[in-house]
């Protein structure tokens, strides 16, 4: 009876590490452990076609890949599509969202559409848009030569893929960053907005001068999760172009994964995937930090 | 209640005993109208000898994908795999990931089908289907124009022309990098080239930069809109929208171009013909694009061999062929039921290609899918500059340099 209650205040002495532990357990087998493996990998030149075991090379296949010029445009095109995609969706989501702010009729029904796109399937997505964007028998070709304009290669140039690519990207997550928006508007008191119109304000400098700064920590939120998000696209770019023409719309994650389940050189496909990290990470943290900074 | 709990118990303790005594072996096989096949016809083997089969299906990367990740993390329960020779058969013997099948009677097999499954005198798989280049047609268009079927480069050229109008590509093939390394191949042996000689890389010779320019040619001049970015997958359906004249590509795809529900254009229409000659002669690939293997992981050889046997059988074989697939097995051409049903351009371009053909349409290398990707930036230059480029040879050069240092790396430069 007494080990039993001891037992029992034991476990109650320790809920709050033993509740957890699933939770850190799980962090730590799928989201630490592979992390940390890959660093140690990318210190290796692993590589499954010499049929050799795996030897420690240090440094050797970071130089390798910085060396690489193929490495370096897809570190810029990583850069350029998601400078691209996300700050035109910043755009219209914020156009958007300050649209759907008004009461106007059907707005729940406006509301459910915008949301198809962030719940469709990617690879269907990246289907649907080749067949859309096929040069010959594409509707895109086919829209553009009914209004008179010429016909463009889309994803099949290597000079219009990016902003093709850039273009699906966001028309399925403008509505992410409109809803995002919607609900920091929503929260906003309506005092600082009567004062302005009792001191004669126009629309414009309301929007400038108080919805626009009272909204930024939520916009900024909306772009952390975008940026991080863009720069580690993956599925709409391999189903739809694989990285091609030749390289052409070929980012880190895609590089990476070349290089790992194509060319099964694992140690350094582990360094891209190591520069990708820091690079989401220091995006990360900079955005952190100025979110901070706006909110003090 | 009580009853009901008691039942399950009883029917879990049946399903525990039977799944402890009965044989199972675990199959992966490839999304392929024959994996397919196979898929359909394993409850009969399953019936016939009480041994469970455990089949996966998964297209053709991702199936490397998984074989290669479960045998290199050396926790591989499979037993039966299907494999691609000329794509991952050097890599997987040099890994020792195939079990060498001593006790299987290939007598039924070509000799140029055996060469890519076997590694010093052993033989580590069985080849289940061929695929060879031919020439796809539009019987219609080349009627209206009063033309007859090329028989040589110079001839395609001429027709590609005639044919090509704002509205049908006069010519299609594969102009997606690394995709096209294959259907290249057999324009590259008709002008005399190759992508690998004696082990060394071989790509920058005269003949074969002809091949690549020529091919950049017919494809920058009369191929369809974006052909850098199209494979099989995307010119097929232009074919099927009737939007291609001319189509050089594998064999495998006759069957569903000439199918009413997946095609636009009326089967009468569609003409295949032997891959037209260049100025070497003609020696288009001929090729084992599938076979399966037993791994060498696996703990139930006894019963793997025992179901490799049967999944290459004659008879399943056969059936193979009544389902319009290309079988390698050299009895499966020779049943009079199969030549009776069979098309007869398929029959007639396949024994042409049996006997002059070359075995392989890629360089055969471990590393081959970096090299594809290397010559593919030679082929992409090529076609965007319509066979034109000043810079073609130096480019080719280039790319054979890095080709040679992964064959370098690997152990096989120079090796044959």
């Amino acid at each position: 009876m007494a080990s039993r209650n001891n037992r029992g205040s034991f476990l109650e002495r320790n809920l709050h590490i033993i509740f957890p532990m699933p939770a850190v357990a799980f962090v730590v087998v799928m989201m630490l452990f592979p992390v940390l493996y890959t660093f140690f990998l990318s210190f290796t030149n692993w590589n499954l076609t010499s049929g050799m075991p795996l030897s420690i090379v240090m440094l050797r296949s970071y130089q390798r890949i910085l060396r690489e010029p193929r490495f370096l445009a897809a570190l810029g095109r990583t850069f350029s599509f998601t400078a691209l995609s996300v700050s035109v969706e910043t755009v219209l989501g914020t156009i958007i969202a300050l649209i759907l702010n008004r009461e106007f009729r059907g707005k729940g029904f406006t509301k459910l559409i915008m949301l198809l796109p962030l719940v469709s399937t990617p690879v269907a997505i990246g289907i649907a848009w080749n067949l859309f964007y096929d040069p010959t028998i594409g509707l895109a070709n086919f829209v553009l030569t009914r209004l008179g304009l010429p016909k463009l290669a889309w994803t099949g140039s290597s000079s219009t893929v990016i902003p093709s690519l850039a273009l699906v990207d966001i028309w399925q997550w403008t509505p992410m960053i409109a809803l995002i928006l919607l609900s920091g508007l929503a929260s906003l008191s309506s005092e600082p907005y009567e004062s302005a119109r009792v001191d004669g304000a126009s629309e414009w400098q309301i929007f400038w001068k108080i919805t626009l700064p009272m909204v930024t920590p939520t916009l900024l939120t909306a772009l952390i999760l975008r940026s991080i998000d863009a720069l580690k696209t993956f599925d709409i770019i391999y189903a739809m172009t694989g990285g091609g023409p030749g390289y052409s719309s070929e980012t880190l994650n895609i590089m990476a994964f070349k290089y790992s389940f194509e060319y099964f050189r694992m140690g350094q496909a582990s360094v891209i995937l190591v520069f990708l990290f820091l690079l989401v990470l220091i995006m990360s943290l900079l955005i952190v930090r100025m979110r901070k900074s706006l909110e003090l | 209640m009580k009853s009901r709990y008691m039942l399950v118990i009883l029917v879990a303790l049946a399903l525990f005993s039977v799944g402890a005594q009965q044989k199972e072996i675990r199959v992966l096989l490839a999304n392929h109208p024959y994996g397919d096949l196979l898929k359909a016809a394993i409850p009969e083997y399953e019936k016939a000898t009480g041994v469970k089969v455990n089949v996966e299906s998964l297209q053709e990367s991702q199936l490397t994908t998984k074989l290669t990740t479960e045998f290199a993390t050396r926790s591989s329960t499979v037993d039966v795999f299907m494999t691609r020779p000329l794509q991952e058969g050097k890599m997987f013997y040099k890994n020792g990931w195939y079990e060498p099948l001593t006790r299987y009677d290939f007598s039924d097999y070509p000799k140029n089908a055996l060469d890519v499954a076997t590694f010093g005198n052993k033989a580590y798989l069985v080849p289940l289907v061929t695929e060879w280049e031919v020439l796809y047609y539009r019987i219609d268009l080349f009627k209206k124009v009063g033309l007859a079927v090329p028989t040589n480069f110079t001839e395609l050229e001429a027709a590609a022309k005639k044919l090509n109008t704002s509205d049908v590509a006069g010519f299609a093939s594969r102009g997606k990098g690394a995709a096209a390394v294959t259907q290249l191949s057999s324009y590259v042996y008709n002008y005399g080239g190759a992508y690998l000689d004696k082990g060394k890389a071989a790509f920058d010779s005269k003949e074969t930069v002809e091949a690549i320019r020529f091919y950049g040619r017919m494809l920058g001049n009369y191929g369809p809109a974006g052909v850098t970015n199209m494979s099989w997958e995307n010119i097929m359906p232009l074919f099927q929208a009737g939007k291609v004249a001319m189509w050089t590509d594998a064999s495998v795809f006759y069957g569903q171009i000439v199918d009413p529900a997946k095609s636009q254009v009326p089967a009468e229409n569609v003409g295949i013909a032997n891959f037209p000659a260049g100025p070497k002669g003609n020696t288009p690939f001929i090729v084992v694009s599938w076979g399966m293997a037993v791994a060498k992981q696996s703990k139930n050889k006894t019963l793997a061999m025992d179901f490799i046997k049967w999944a290459t059988s004659q008879s399943l074989a056969k059936r193979g062929m009544l389902a319009n697939i290309t079988m390698a097995r050299n009895s499966a051409w020779k049943d009079s039921e199969v030549r009776a049903k069979i098309n007869p351009g398929l029959i007639a371009t396949q024994e042409y290609a049996a006997k002059y053909g070359f075995p392989y349409d890629r360089p055969y290398m471990s590393a081959v899918g970096e090299a594809r990707d290397l010559i593919g930036e030679v082929i992409i230059e090529s076609i965007n500059t319509a066979g034109a480029s000043a810079k073609l040879e130096a480019l080719a050069k280039e790319k054979a340099a890095a080709v040679n240092e992964l064959l370098e790396d690997t152990g096989e430069y120079g090796v044959y």
